[in-house]
């Protein structure tokens, strides 16, 4: 298991850099976003009574919001909330603050130790020597295939955003990352051209097809806000995939010349 | 003696370390190493248990993770 140990360390220590590095990007960036479009998701919520908990102001949650819904568009809505929802009112979370942002944090670190090992993995399986601006080349493809890719056809979303079900998204997004990854692979990697064609056809693919998209799109949050969120998650995860791409790289090379 | 460690080189991750790893060595650890990478990114993004997703809510949020 001494490759194992080796791509362990190099991944920890990438992750743990670059998901301290991008827990401070997000909380200047994408938490505060996240924060205000909770504040229009909650007036929503309240404004539609057929969610649990919302029993009696609806009328006042309603004016609160600002929102003008049909009937139809409303018990949509109300049903969507209430699927969407389930998770906040089934359970822990943690409270605002302190408790909210190190969890943020600790999540953070995890997927970036997560990524990394996939990159360390990836490293290690091509064989070739490393440093650090082939990672960052390595990072710069990590971000087309896992932020790029999924964003085209799945926007980063702000709470309170109708979407479809999680699963067929979840899906979508894991289908798309695996054929944007091989078919990068296939363009990088092999030399006919035939392979390359394949490559291409290979990322266009889960577009073709098209993501799974809600009946009819609805935000609770200002479209302005849903925008800048879409701007804030693409840049801070080119800056986190360029910083792990670039520290994996150079823990890499060096855990497996000291050998 | 040589010969062997040229063919060692050819799949280890790095020509330094043919010494001390084989072939099976550097493929077992890439599979573990993708393995549990793949298991970290599936707990922290995708799990629906809802502890998970409470904790790591707004890591989801900014990393685009299908979400809600």
């Amino acid at each position: 298991m001494d490759t194992f140990r080796r791509l362990l360390i190099t991944a920890v220590l990438a992750g743990l850099i670059a998901g301290v590095f991008v827990t401070l990007v997000h909380q200047i960036a994408t938490v505060p976003v996240i924060l205000k479009a909770e504040v229009f998701e909650k007036a929503a919520d309240e404004a539609a009574p057929a969610t649990e908990g919302s029993d009696g102001n609806s009328a006042t949650a309603g004016s609160m919001s600002g929102m003008a819904m049909s009937g139809t568009d409303h018990d949509h809505a109300a049903s969507e909330a209430h699927e969407a929802h389930d998770h906040e009112e089934g359970g822990w979370e943690p409270s605002n603050g302190l408790e909210r942002n190190a969890f943020t944090a600790a999540a953070d670190i995890l997927t970036g130790i997560g990524f990394a090992l996939l990159l360390a993995a990836a490293y290690a399986a091509r064989g070739s020597q490393m440093d650090w601006r082939k990672g960052l080349f390595w990072g710069l493809a990590g971000f087309a295939v896992f932020t790029l890719a999924p964003g085209l056809g799945l926007p980063p979303e702000v709470p309170g955003t109708e979407a479809a079900p999680l699963l067929q998204r979840q899906l979508w997004w894991v289908a798309t990352v695996l054929l944007t990854g091989g078919g990068l692979a296939l363009i990088f990697f092999t030399r006919q051209m035939l392979w390359s064609v394949l490559g291409v056809a290979m990322i266009v693919l889960p577009h073709a097809y098209g993501a799974p998209q809600p009946a009819e799109h609805h935000s609770a949050a200002p479209e302005a806000l849903a925008h800048s969120f879409i701007v804030a998650v693409t840049m801070t995860s080119l800056l986190f995939w360029v910083a792990l791409g670039i520290l994996t790289g150079f823990f890499f090379q060096r855990q497996f010349k000291a050998a | 003696m040589q010969a062997n460690s040229q063919i060692l080189n050819q799949t280890t991750p790095n020509r330094t370390a043919a010494g001390s790893t084989s072939k099976a060595d550097a493929k077992l650890g890439i599979f573990c190493a993708a393995f549990l990478g793949v298991a970290l990114l599936w707990g922290v993004g995708f799990s629906h248990i809802n502890v998970f997703h409470n904790a790591a809510h707004d890591t989801r949020h900014s990393n685009a993770f299908p979400c809600h």
